[in-house]
């Protein structure tokens, strides 16, 4: 049976939406126009205990409302799920001393106090004993290379050191469960790489079930086989690392390097160019048309090399995030539509205006 | 001793002692904070001394405000509202609440297996108890300078020393309060998981407490009709209650009527504050976290 499985999870936030301007907030002070967020729409998902799995996708995703969900913080609009047999949001004791969350952005530590005073506290809470106790801060102090640093006081520590400080918290329970959203957050290279190294063993060593969000493609490759994108609420891949390159690969750059005296000129026939750095011109051609077009330039030209290469992932992945935003924007304009039917003109402008406004937010995507 | 009441012990103490310890980090400033607190007592003293002067011009002097207070009571009064209020006032509570709502640190109750109201208790006691250690001194040296107040109000004829049973009530209203201002304030924190700002509130909260408690005069002070509706509020239990106890100020036949009323109200802020709890939690992780 799978650790985790969700089932239909979905999750509707209503905001407050206030038009810009003074008369605006007056108006607001007596009727209030609210937006439904749909953070998490019907999602399904089952993760077998001993997995590293990573959740990927832009900002409001719906990555880290999984992951509230999960640990119980919130409940569901609809849906259903169990992590360990256990339905998160009733909150169960039982389950909340098998599982962890971590979250990059939030302290979690007593933040005048060194870290082993709130080690000392979670002990308690958890009832972890003391032998037990001792050897997990050990065993963690001296993975993470913190072991110096016990006595100090939390807010003297860098960024990369709370974190490890954080971490070690999460994972003195011996939770089997442990959800990471973004740990890595704002770290620099080497304390990021450390992280990582880290988490990878401790995965390894313990079995432990981890599901991870991150902005970061590094720390993708670096931990996780199985990788879930998500992009307004959505899942939208399932599957292995090198399983999405496959899936996107269906194009492929193409780079041929003219010989010299060879115009650059009327390239444009053969496909889509997608840069020009004479005497180079890169071509992005689909992977049925790359040979038949490769024969037909070196039939017509003089080429000197040739270089055949798949997308970058970061590439792969904006172009995921970007087709999902543009489905959405129809699926809300034929939504709109249909409420404009319903209601009289005023309401359906203002919902016209929210919606490209949050739109436009989410074409920002790196 | 079961096993599980003894691990909820080690769990609170382990809270006090870390609550504590942070309390004793930033020393300067939790002295000074302390210290300052006994500066309106000698403004108290100023203004009521000119109040009496006047009201005594011509009389001869002695003269009892709402047939009670003489300027060596009123003054005694103060005294005891000061140590009343070192137990009941719970600075920053509320606040730190809404704060806690508003920013999301509330979640880490809801992750780890541990109960708010009770962790903030525990940080509570720490507190007083830092608070207590360092303001000991001074409160000794204030009411040994002060002395001659209290022994003017004893002697006065028909008053007395306070009986054993008088100074147990005392002490017993001094705990009580500490309750009672913890739970109240608390349920006013609260509020903010149904609006997120609450700074108005608390303000509104503390201008009646600072009125109705009797932290700004005695209730004698007020006519008949308001002093009835406040003997039904809980805030008189803050301040005024205290003092008037040990002053003499209530009657011996109803000293363990007034406290058992007093321990009502803890129970109902007791009752409140765990149900608008866990009903504010089942609002937050429905609509926010």
């Amino acid at each position: 049976m799978a650790i985790i499985e969700i089932k239909g999870l979905s999750k509707v936030y209503r905001v407050y939406e206030k038009q810009e301007g003074l008369l605006a907030s007056l108006k607001g002070l007596f009727r209030r126009q609210y937006r439904e967020v749909h953070a998490v729409r019907e999602i399904d998902l089952e993760v077998e205990a001993g997995e590293f799995v990573a959740f990927l996708g832009p900002n409001g995703a719906g990555k880290t409302t999984t992951l509230k969900l999960l640990s119980g913080v919130i409940h569901p609009t609809a849906g259903t799920a169990t992590v360990m047999g256990h339905v998160p949001w009733k909150r169960d004791n039982r389950y909340r001393r098998k599982f962890a969350l971590v979250m990059g952005q939030k302290n979690q530590l007593w933040w005048d106090l060194p870290a082993q005073e709130s080690f000392r506290l979670h002990q308690q809470i958890y009832r972890i004993d003391e032998q037990q106790y001792d050897r997990t801060i050990d065993e963690l102090t001296s993975l993470l290379d913190v072991r110096k640093l016990l006595k100090q006081p939390v807010r003297e520590l860098s960024l990369g050191e709370r974190m490890k400080m954080e971490l070690t918290a999460a994972l003195l329970h011996n939770p089997e469960v442990l959800f990471l959203d973004e740990p890595t957050i704002g770290l620099d290279v080497v304390a990021q790489h450390n992280i990582q190294q880290f988490l990878k063993h401790y995965q390894q060593e313990r079995k432990i079930t981890i599901l991870l969000t991150s902005h970061y493609m590094k720390d993708v490759e670096a931990l996780c086989r199985r990788l879930v994108i998500v992009a307004n609420g959505r899942i939208h891949y399932d599957g292995s690392l090198g399983g999405i390159i496959e899936q996107a690969s269906t194009e492929r750059l193409v780079t041929v390097q003219l010989a010299d005296g060879e115009s650059i000129e009327g390239m444009e026939q053969y496909g889509q160019v997608e840069q020009i750095n004479p005497p180079q011109v890169t071509l992005r051609l689909t992977r049925d048309d790359v040979p038949g077009t490769l024969s037909r330039i070196l039939d017509q030209r003089r080429i000197v090399d040739v270089v055949v290469a798949e997308p970058p992932l970061e590439e792969v992945l904006k172009n995921v995030f970007t087709a999902v935003a543009k489905a959405d924007e129809a699926e809300a304009e034929a939504e709109a539509e249909a409420e404009a039917d319903r209601s009289d003109q005023s309401t359906s402008t203002s919902r016209t205006a929210a919606r490209s406004s949050r739109d436009s937010g989410g074409r920002q995507i790196p | 001793m079961s096993v599980y009441v003894q691990a909820k012990l080690s769990t609170w103490w382990t809270i006090l002692r870390i609550a504590l310890e942070e309390r004793l980090v930033y020393r300067g400033d939790f002295a000074l904070g302390t210290l300052m607190r006994f500066l309106p007592i000698i403004t108290q003293i100023f203004l009521w001394s000119a109040i009496f002067a006047a009201v005594n011009v011509g009389s001869g002097g002695d003269q009892k405000i709402a047939g009670f207070y003489t300027i060596h009571t009123m003054i005694a009064y103060y005294l005891l509202t000061m140590v009343s209020r070192a137990f009941s006032s719970m600075p920053g509570l509320a606040s730190g609440v809404a704060l806690q709502v508003r920013n999301g640190e509330i979640k880490k109750f809801l992750i780890q297996p541990v109960d708010m109201v009770g962790f903030l208790l525990m940080g509570r006691i720490a507190h007083k108890l830092a608070y207590y250690s360092v303001a000991l001194l001074p409160f000794a040296l204030v009411f040994y300078l002060c002395g001659g107040y209290f022994s003017h109000h004893y002697a006065a004829p028909g008053v007395g020393a306070p009986s054993a049973q008088r100074i147990s009530v005392f002490i017993s209203s001094l705990l009580l309060g500490f309750m009672l201002g913890y739970f109240l304030e608390l349920c006013i924190g609260l509020i903010s998981f149904w609006f997120l700002e609450v700074t108005s509130l608390i303000f509104v909260y503390n201008l009646l407490t600072f009125f109705l408690s009797g932290h700004m005069f005695p209730l004698d002070l007020l006519p008949d009709s308001a002093r009835a509706i406040v003997d039904w509020m809980p805030l008189r239990y803050l301040a005024y209650f205290p003092a008037a106890v040990l002053l003499g100020r209530v009657g011996e036949d109803q000293l363990w009527t007034e406290l058992l009323l007093e321990a009502g109200w803890v129970l109902f802020f007791i009752v409140l504050s765990r149900w608008m709890f866990s009903r504010g939690v089942k609002r937050y992780s429905g609509y926010g976290g």
